[in-house]
């Protein structure tokens, strides 16, 4: 199980340590820092390093490493679940997993951990029981505390725990019961130089906030439950009652939380909400190329597309862009060579484009390759596999609560590759 | 106010102060006091010495206090374990509690203190937390039997604590069943045959209810558990199977992976006919596809285990190619196992697809990835062979972009493609030679090379080609230089008029000036080989080459076998058995897939078959012996060679050593009669008949190889004593033993004869040898099969090393052995001949013989008389050299014979000898020289022996 827990910034400081069962020494960490060394790039670092004694598993986030220690046989996924898990409660707890954050509630994070595993097993992960046992700090909380002189640790036994529905808590009380759920789709594509798409793909996710007294039980029902067929949900949710009529019945932790994530792949019923016309050439033995891109709205049923931002890394033989952009505004980082033009609003009247020439270093070759753009936009109120969700309906509670859906969807990884046909 | 402020220092000293603050009286200012030592704590400060002080804090109403206090006695107890001893009190009381909390954290906390004294006072405590009315405290409880077992593991099992355990598995409460199988887990891990874990279809009805109420944690280990059992049919199989699906919609990956797994092995068991076989891999691509939606870490884990399940059943994935597409922005290590799996589902379908990514993968920056993409084209083109065409052709421009490791690693697949479909695309090599002077890299020189070598017919300056790469020989890496010296063979082969010159420059560097064995061994069969026969040697150099299979890179069916049942685990990101890299696993359970108990098929799995028929990639160059052998003297490649084969005597010694070391490798490595043996032999076969005519090409150093086969000839071993009795019966209560010594192709044994003379079986043998001067040891056990009847006697040979303890004994070549059996154990001891310690590299270049027998004084040297013994010095030397005495030189000094010869003892030291052998004299006159004196006695025992045996 896991052993120990190392938290190492960028630099390569151990900030933090924690060990569940006997202390292992630091210079275990030298061998991640030797593995770092060798990726260059912290992206690329491995996340399984195998040591004489010990495996060393590791996650990036928020430019932090999570090194776990195991000296025994663990399923790896289990270990890197978790430390995703560890990085998300210090999300919940201190609005951001920085190592500032963690550093100025250092005591928080050690009980918090030592509340997460126990002897390398997992104890307590939902953050509705963590909240219940050790509370999140908040000025107000901070400041009650010194006057008063109690405590952030909960004394009771968190009443989840143990109960057939650990995720929720009892007792809850809101006198503005609301049930809001987030459906937010992210396109990941490849489109081909002619246009067509080449891979697609929707990522969706319902992501609900519930504030709803005592213990509701939910049944949320969507007008077109067969788009769902690659499914993962939150535990709370029946699955015999999925499998036999598509509904998602559960009872709801409280607060914040991801009811399900779905993946929507057939070919066909990904619609590819923007076009890109684009012209990029550079001549044989000159120093100049052209670059002319336009981005059109396209599959978007009569929703805006706004948000666009396109980036481009080009070419290393590129010096320098002089590009004139009919909408927003562009940068080009010459050491970069990361071309990134915020567009903004896609209006049909007048279609964004953004055209001229691009400086060669004098004498390199012709690039090789054309560059492939990546696009980024957002479309308010529209999941564009068509999900929608039907009614939500509440046992088990007398009160009315507020609901709402909102919709949304986004570009996840969206390429269009300038370079190449199939 | 953020807890930052805990860091900061004062000059009075940190730790002064700290004690001042926790000795306080306010309690405010005592938590803020413990805050701040966790804090120095987090950050791997010493702040035990805090220790009493903090261990004060801990009797407290303030739970928050006694949690921070308790968090540092974990930290801290190893390192005071009498103070910690001090906290027991506090603990046992609050294992009374009233709230279940303060309960589990008591019991918790003191399971984490890894200090033996506390762990007795722990058991009381646990025992009851184990029984505990709240589950909270139950499931907290079974862990700590998992850590009690760590720490020690006696105790728990005298405790009882497991059997306890065991009950857990039946708790009403999920959450307590899947603490305790975790903790089951985790203890069998480190006592694999305990069979802690004993699965029956009441009990795994257990855990399939606990699986769907408990924690994904616990959903993780319940699920490893299920894996482990074996269902006793089809139709449990499928039951599991059916509760076990719905976990894979589950959001935590591990989860998902770890029902995978459960999946994977059961569904061996389903037969393929059954609907439900077919509704269940259906239900397998969706999660799996999802894990690759994950963080990129998950991804990586992922693949590696989707990479083990493309192998064992390429159907579940075939449509979802595309997944595996490499995104821009995918760590590298992600894109790797990316790309190894859209080789694995590469098919015709999909193939012009995956091209045309691995062509654009091929122009990346990154330098591993690009070469893994091009190999990558090669795969796919001896993979799908309707692709083969448009691989080349890729493969061409990528050669055309002239980026140094592309050609590079472009040429070495290309090589394959010609291996698998020769005769096809060989209007390419044109372009290739055109990269010629680009190659750095061994491989694909080595590749290039063989190329060139094996169409030298259809390259007009193949000659000058290879020629040009053979300026620098001696610098090329071994694997160039092999490659090198087979393609200017097949060269000549091809084109015997105009590449003479080379072929004996290429055979003249790798036989004379390499010191590589294995170059020379086959520069010498080559020579060899084309100067008896060349139309064999055309057969053998020339034969038609196997063609190579699809996927070179398939893990062994039956490892993977063994891997699926790893699935999710370190095993499955390694490819490797946990047995194979998991420290401690003495007895890892062999897992296996379970038999198909279905009905339909016997001979399935078709995807595992290819990938035993991988043929070495060079040709084979051990011919087939005899009739070829036999042929060695009728040469007619040049005018014979007249007149005695010796030339000058340093090349002689050249080519003896040639063959010393050679053999001796081979011998040493345990061949046996391995064809590289045969190969050895074969040297010898001609015998003394050889001077008659050598070829041309070959030169002396070819006759020089003949004049060793006479002595290497009789290599068989030495000579061996006939079995004396060394432990009479009356003295070892009826057990007879009798033995000798010999060594025979540089491996020493003890042969006995064990006689039971007595009237009761005998059984139970052993045997050990006293500390001696040679360090001799048995190297295997004893082993006496069967029990011994009465009047039977069996015959064993025990092979001996030289590696045991080394105690110079009196006499030296005393051994002392003791024997035990069921009734008693005996002492022996016995006298070795030193001959079976003259080991087979014992011959001294004449030059170093010279300088050595000076350097030695002569207060060393020793002189014996050999009486009686009329041999010749031709047959005393041949005689000898069977026991590994070499002769290094001959003279003939007024009518005698002197014999210059030197051998080595196994633990290094030097023996030189002088023998002079007058014609009508039947006495010889030794004279040893060594620097170690004390040895010449023995040596000269062992002459004695040799020569009149």
């Amino acid at each position: 199980m896991i052993h120990s827990l190392f938290l190492i910034n960028c630099s390569g400081d151990i900030f933090l340590e924690k060990h569940w069962k006997s202390v292992v020494s630091q210079s275990v960490c030298d061998y991640f820092f030797e593995a770092q060394e060798k990726a260059i790039d912290v992206e690329n670092v491995p996340p399984v390093i195998s040591t004489p004694h010990h495996y060393l598993i590791s996650i990036y986030r928020d430019k932090i490493f999570f090194v776990s220690v195991i000296q025994t046989e663990v399923p790896p996924l289990f270990v890197i679940e978790f430390l995703h898990r560890v990085a998300d409660t210090f999300q919940d707890y201190f609005g951001e997993c920085s190592e500032t954050a963690i550093k100025d509630n250092v005591v928080i994070v050690y009980e918090l951990l030592e509340e997460m595993l126990d002897n390398g097993f997992p104890l307590a992960t939902e953050s509705n029981i963590l909240k219940e046992l050790i509370k999140p700090p908040t000025i107000l909380r901070s400041v009650v505390n010194s006057i008063t002189g109690s405590s952030n640790v909960g004394d009771t036994l968190p009443t989840g725990q143990l109960s057939n529905i650990p995720w929720r808590r009892a007792g809850v009380k809101y006198t503005n019961n609301e049930a809001y759920f987030d459906v937010i789709e992210e396109i990941d594509a490849i489109i081909d130089k002619s246009g067509s798409t080449v891979f697609a793909e929707i990522q969706g996710v319902i992501d609900s906030c519930i504030k709803l007294s005592g213990m509701p039980d939910l049944s949320l029902s969507f007008m077109n439950p067969r788009l769902l067929d690659d499914v993962s949900f939150h535990p709370c949710i029946r699955f015999k009652r999925w499998e036999s009529e598509r509904v998602l019945s559960f009872i709801p932790p409280d607060g914040n939380f991801r009811l399900i994530s779905y993946r929507v792949s057939s070919q066909n019923l990904v619609a590819i909400p923007v076009y890109v016309k684009h012209m990029i050439s550079f001549k044989e033995n000159s120093s100049s190329g052209r670059f002319d891109v336009t981005i059109g709205p396209k599959q978007n049923m009569g929703k805006t597309v706004e948000g666009v931002v396109m980036t481009v890394h080009m070419p290393k033989a590129v010096l320098n862009m002089n590009l004139t952009a009919t909408q927003g505004s562009y940068t080009f980082d010459p050491v970069t060579k990361v071309l990134t033009w915020d567009v903004g609003k896609i209006t049909p009247q007048k279609l964004p484009n953004l055209k001229g020439i691009v400086n060669l270093q004098s004498g390199a070759p012709k690039p090789e390759e054309n560059p492939s753009l990546n696009i980024q936009f957002k479309i308010q109120q529209l999941a564009i596999s068509g999900l929608k969700v039907n009614r939500l309906d509440m046992y088990g509670e007398k009160y009315k609560p507020f609901k709402g859906v909102k919709y949304i969807t986004k570009a996840g990884k969206f390429q269009v590759i300038t370079g190449r046909e199939y | 106010m953020t807890d930052s402020k805990y860091f900061t220092t004062t000059k009075k000293g940190e730790i002064f102060e700290l004690k001042a603050e926790l000795n306080s009286d306010k309690k405010e200012k005592k938590k803020e006091a413990v805050k701040k030592v966790i804090a120095s704590m987090t950050v791997g400060k010493d702040v035990s010495a805090l220790f009493p002080d903090v261990v004060n804090c801990m009797q407290t109403d303030n739970l928050e206090l006694k949690k921070l206090v308790y968090l540092y006695l974990m930290n801290y107890a190893k390192s005071q374990p009498d103070m910690a001893i001090m906290a027991v009190n506090t603990f046992v009381k609050d294992c009374e509690d009233p709230n279940p909390l303060i309960r589990a954290l008591a019991v918790r906390t003191m399971g984490c203190i890894r200090v033996d004294k506390i762990t007795e006072y722990l058991c009381e405590p646990l025992r009851k937390c184990l029984k505990d009315e709240d589950p909270y405290v139950r499931k907290t409880a079974a862990v700590c039997v998992a850590k009690l077992h760590d720490i020690n593991a006696q105790l728990v099992e005298d405790q009882g604590f497991l059997d306890t355990l065991k009950d857990l598995i039946s708790d009403s409460n999920p959450m307590v069943v899947a603490n305790a199988v975790a903790a089951l887990s985790e203890i069998s891990e480190s006592h694999p045959s305990s069979n802690l874990l004993d699965l029956n279809p009441q009990s795994i009805n257990k855990l399939l209810t606990a699986l769907n109420e408990c924690t994904e944690w616990g959903q993780i280990f319940i699920l490893d558990c299920l894996a482990n059992y074996m269902p006793k049919d089809d139709r449990e199989a499928q039951s599991i199977c059916e509760r076990v699906t719905p976990r894979l919609s589950h959001a935590n990956s591990a989860v998902v992976l770890s029902a995978v797994k459960v999946l994977m092995k059961f569904m061996e068991m389903l037969s393929k006919d059954l609907d439900y076989y077919g509704t269940l891999l259906k239900k397998l691509a969706p999660p799996l596809v999802t894990l690759l939606s994950a963080e990129p870490e998950l991804q990586y884990v992922a693949l590696r285990n989707i990479n083990l399940i493309v192998q064992k059943r390429p159907e579940i994935l075939k449509h979802e190619m595309k997944v595996f597409f490499v995104k821009y922005n995918d760590p590298i290590y992600v894109k790797l196992e990316k790309l190894d799996i859209m080789i694995r589902l590469a098919s015709q379908a999909n193939i012009a697809q995956v091209l045309a990514e691995l062509k654009e993968y091929a122009t990346e920056v990154d330098v591993d990835f690009v070469r893994k993409a091009v190999r990558a084209i090669g795969r796919c083109a001896i993979k799908v062979e309707q692709s083969a065409e448009r691989c080349v052709s890729t493969l061409l421009d990528l050669i055309q972009t002239k980026v140094n490791y592309v050609v590079q690693e472009a040429i070495v697949v290309i090589k394959d493609i010609f291996r698998k479909y020769p005769n096809k695309y060989e209007s390419v090599i044109a372009t290739l030679c055109e990269n010629l002077d680009s190659l750095d890299e061994p491989e694909a020189r080595a590749a290039m090379i063989w190329i060139v070598g094996e169409y030298a017919e259809r390259i007009d300056n193949a000659d000058e080609l290879l020629e040009s790469f053979l300026e620098g020989f001696h610098d090329e890496s071994t694997q160039v230089q092999l490659q090198l010296l087979t393609a200017i063979v097949k060269l000549f082969l091809k084109k015997p008029t105009e590449t003479q010159e080379l072929v004996q420059q290429v055979l003249s560097l790798a036989t004379q000036d390499s010191d590589n064995p294995d170059l020379r061994d086959r520069g010498y069969i080559y020579w060899r080989l084309l100067s008896t026969d060349p139309v064999a040697a055309k057969e053998v150099v020339l034969a038609e080459k196997p063609l190579i299979s699809e996927e070179t890179d398939l893990i062994e069916p039956t490892l993977l076998d063994e891997l699926i049942c790893y699935i999710g685990t370190l095993a499955s990101v390694y490819h490797k058995p946990p047995s194979a890299f998991v420290e401690g696993s003495r007895g890892v359970v062999h897992k296996s897939l379970p038999p198909r108990t279905g009905s339909s098929e016997s001979a399935e799995s078709p995807e595992a078959a290819p990938s035993a028929g991988q043929a070495a990639e060079q040709p084979a160059v051990i011919p087939a012996q005899g009739d070829l052998l036999g042929d060695l003297l009728n040469l007619d490649l040049g005018p014979p060679v007249s007149g005695p084969p010796l030339a000058a005597s340093s090349v002689q010694m050249g080519a003896v050593d040639l063959l010393g070391g050679g053999l001796d490798s081979l011998l040493r490595s345990d061949v046996g009669g391995s064809p590289a043996m045969g190969g050895g032999g074969g040297f010898a076969a001609p015998g003394p008949a050889v001077p008659a005519g050598v070829g041309a090409p070959l030169g002396s150093g070819l006759g020089d190889l003949f004049d060793l086969t006479g002595g290497v000839g009789t290599l068989s071993g030495s000579y061996v004593a006939p079995k004396s009795v060394w432990l009479p019966a009356m003295k070892a209560k009826g057990l007879e033993i009798s033995g000798t010594f010999s060594r025979q192709v540089g491996s020493i044994s003890m042969d006995l004869v064990l006689t039971n003379k007595a009237l009761q079986v005998m059984s139970d043998f052993a045997i050990q040898f006293n500390r001696n001067s040679f360090g001799l040891a048995p190297a295997a056990p004893l082993q006496v099969h069967a029990p011994l009847a009465p009047n039977q006697s069996v015959e064993i040979s025990l092979p001996l090393n030289t590696v045991g303890s080394v105690m110079k004994m009196d006499p030296l070549n005393n051994l002392q052995v003791a024997v035990k059996n069921n009734i008693d154990v005996f002492y022996f001891s016995t006298l070795y001949p030193l001959h079976i310690l003259f080991v087979e590299d014992g011959k001294m270049e004449r030059q170093m013989f010279l300088a050595t027998w000076k350097d030695i004084p002569n207060e060393n040297e020793a002189q014996f008389q050999l009486k009686d013994c009329s041999l010749s010095a031709d047959a005393v030397s041949s005689k000898l050299q069977g026991s590994n005495i070499f002769t290094i030189a001959k003279r003939n000094v007024e009518g005698q014979d002197m014999l210059y010869q030197s051998l080595k003892l196994t633990n290094g030291i030097w023996v030189l000898a002088e023998l002079r052998i007058q014609p009508s004299n039947p006495t010889l006159t030794l004279s040893l020289k060594c620097r170690a004196p004390e040895v010449s006695q023995h040596v000269f025992q062992a002459y004695d022996t040799i020569l009149k045996n």
